[in-house]
């Protein structure tokens, strides 16, 4: 990982076109802006963690077909 | 061409039915391929997202406006750059839904929508910016007034 230490209103620049500012720091929090191309993509890490959690338990559901038609048959 | 799947076995897919996705789905990113399984009964609107790579790997999904009519899915910008999406009419979403034991409890997944564009077959999974949605919203009313009637 790359650690750098930046004052508020200091920036860094990822891969030529990326930029990630400093605006402000409060309150045990720093507020970042970012300044990236239309095709990237940005989130809270947290989001994205608990996306990929849910995927994996998704992924790993034993259905039994058979009983899920007939579960929603009876739903009708 | 032949698809070996671990819910129904070796089938038969239409190559053109290919659905590309360049950057896997999250946890799974190395799954670029997947293809969509149709209920065969047309009234059950629960069908598969297939890895075309991996056979044991599949995931429920749902249209899910069925369920959630309301559903207020704004397309991030980034979802339609790399899906080339021109026309709303291009795109088709689904929800990921995980099935417990309690068949009653099912949930979609509606803050992580699987977006398609059915015109260039891509797909990509978005991750919404609209604290209205989470991972689990039950698709079958939990009330008790709507149980065991």
């Amino acid at each position: 990982m790359l650690i750098l230490s930046r004052r508020k209103n200091e920036s860094i620049i990822i891969d030529g076109n990326i930029e990630v500012k400093v605006l402000g720091i409060e309150d045990g929090k720093v507020q970042i802006g970012i300044e990236a191309p239309k095709n990237i993509d940005i989130f809270r890490k947290e989001l994205y963690k608990c996306i990929q959690e849910e995927n994996i338990e998704a992924a790993n559901i034993k259905l039994d077909i058979n009983k899920m038609n007939q579960f929603l048959k009876n739903k009708k | 061409m032949k698809l070996n799947t671990k819910n129904f076995g070796e089938i038969e897919i239409d190559k053109d039915k290919i659905i590309h996705f360049p950057e896997g789905i999250l946890g799974f990113e190395e799954e670029k391929q997947f293809v969509i399984i149709n209920n065969e009964d047309k009234e059950n609107p629960f069908h598969w997202l297939q890895s075309i790579a991996n056979p044991d790997l599949a995931f429920v999904i749902i249209n899910p406006f069925l369920a959630y009519p309301n559903y207020d899915i704004v397309i991030p910008e980034t979802a339609q750059e790399k899906l080339k999406i021109k026309d709303k009419n291009d795109v088709t979403i689904y929800s990921i839904v995980v099935v417990p034991e309690e068949m009653e409890k099912m949930t979609a997944n509606l803050l992580g929508p699987i977006i398609i564009n059915v015109n260039a077959k891509l797909g990509k999974q978005v991750i919404l910016d609209d604290d209205r949605y989470t991972t689990k919203h039950y698709i079958f009313r939990q009330s008790m007034e709507d149980r065991g009637v």
